[in-house]
């Protein structure tokens, strides 16, 4: 087993007003973040299969952690995004080989179709500093009041030799959506798009 | 008194497995629970601010509750801390209203919680960070439990509002090994040793 996690970290908000406005039920996202060891750090490798493997198993575990935060079903699930944060020894293609060739299929399963792309953001940098992870509809890209982001970090990774994945999941779009597009209840859901 | 106004609450858990040495078999949790709320006292001097200290006591045990579920149970729990985040229109004293509501909440869920509950208290912005203090909650002196928890949010908390924080913790640092009062040679009379 080449995943080695050295901890993770769940995050839940839960919005209750905006702008003096009630709203009700909250809007809620979760964002759960594993800090790995980068099993190529300091050191260019051509072959990325480890990585693309533990972006396997990182997608089922992070994908259940926000679910089970929210305390929903998988179907209740309307958001999702993905990011990484590579500690300076590493490359950025390291996030890359995390996030994108096998890290969609398993968080797929864990909210239940996810027919749309997973947003996603990826960067290099050190402990501290803040990873902004895009949100986007898990069934149909074009839901614009699902359009949104949560932002995590932790004090102390990713240290050199780390990375920090994150998988975010909400059950709801932003607290008052109001600028028009595809809504979430005119959705199809079967191209990812629309 | 004024009502307590909440606009978001967030709550954090963090499980280490290890920091570099060997792998913990029982890895150490910490949770934070944030609740931003209206700073009724913001913009104006007021002299006579206690009463909200009642207001808050539902939101403390509210807080308190949800850190206890989280982490599996009251009997799971070793470390405790708080704070408060005061936005920018309010005043440092504002802040110093949270402790008796928020440590005393998580003193009502925890048995054997003797030790006076450390805490952090700043003025700042949209987006600062706290470092909220945790130590053992039967007895001070615990060496292995002196820890903290970093919190904060990108959107709190706002010149009128207060960020009112409860942090619990399962155990000692991962890697603990500086010695002092361990936490099974307390006697657990005095809250500190």
């Amino acid at each position: 087993m080449n995943l080695k996690i050295r901890k993770i970290a769940v995050n839940i908000e839960e919005t209750h007003r905006e702008i003096g406005r009630e709203i009700s039920p909250a809007t809620r996202k979760a964002v759960a973040v594993a800090v790995i060891e980068n099993p190529f750090a300091g050191r260019y490798e051509n072959d990325l299969t480890v990585l693309m493997d533990i972006g396997a198993e990182l997608g089922t575990l992070l994908g259940r952690k926000c679910v089970d935060a929210l305390g929903i079903t998988p179907a209740e699930a309307e958001s999702y995004g993905k990011s990484a944060m590579v500690g300076e020894n590493g490359e950025l293609e390291h996030a890359a080989a995390i996030l994108h060739p096998k890290l969609g299929a398993p968080l797929r399963a864990e909210v239940e179709k996810g027919a749309a792309l997973v947003a996603s953001s990826k960067k290099m940098g050190s402990p501290g500093q803040v990873l902004d992870v895009p949100l986007g509809h898990k069934d149909a890209a074009y839901v614009r009041s699902h359009f949104d982001g949560i932002e995590v970090r932790l004090n102390d990774a990713p240290r050199a030799n780390e990375i920090l994945v994150a998988v975010a999941v909400t059950d709801s779009g932003r607290p008052l959506p109001r600028v028009g597009g595809l809504t979430h209840a005119d959705a199809i859901g079967e191209d990812g798009l629309r | 008194m004024p009502e307590v106004i909440l606009r978001k609450t967030a709550f954090s858990i963090e499980e280490t497995f290890h920091e570099g040495g060997p792998v913990s078999i029982n890895p150490p949790r910490r949770a934070a629970a944030i609740a931003i709320i209206q700073n009724p006292f913001a913009g104006r001097y007021e002299a006579n601010i206690q009463g909200f200290m009642e207001d808050l006591k539902p939101l403390g045990l509210r807080l308190a509750m949800r850190l206890v579920e989280m982490l599996d149970g009251a009997d799971q729990i070793e470390g405790y801390g708080k704070g408060a985040l005061v936005g920018e229109a309010g005043e440092l004293e504002h802040g110093a209203l949270w402790h008796a509501p928020g440590g005393y909440a998580m003193r009502e869920l925890l048995n054997d919680s003797g030790a006076i509950v450390p805490s952090s208290k700043k003025v700042g912005g949209v987006g600062s960070r706290l470092d909220v203090p945790i130590t053992h909650i039967n007895a001070s002196y615990v060496r292995s439990h002196f820890d903290s928890m970093e919190v904060g949010l990108n959107d709190a908390p706002k010149a009128n509002e207060m960020a009112l924080i409860l942090v619990m913790s399962t155990g000692a640092r991962v890697h603990n090994r500086s010695g002092g009062l361990a936490a099974q040679e307390i006697i657990g009379k005095d809250g500190l040793r």
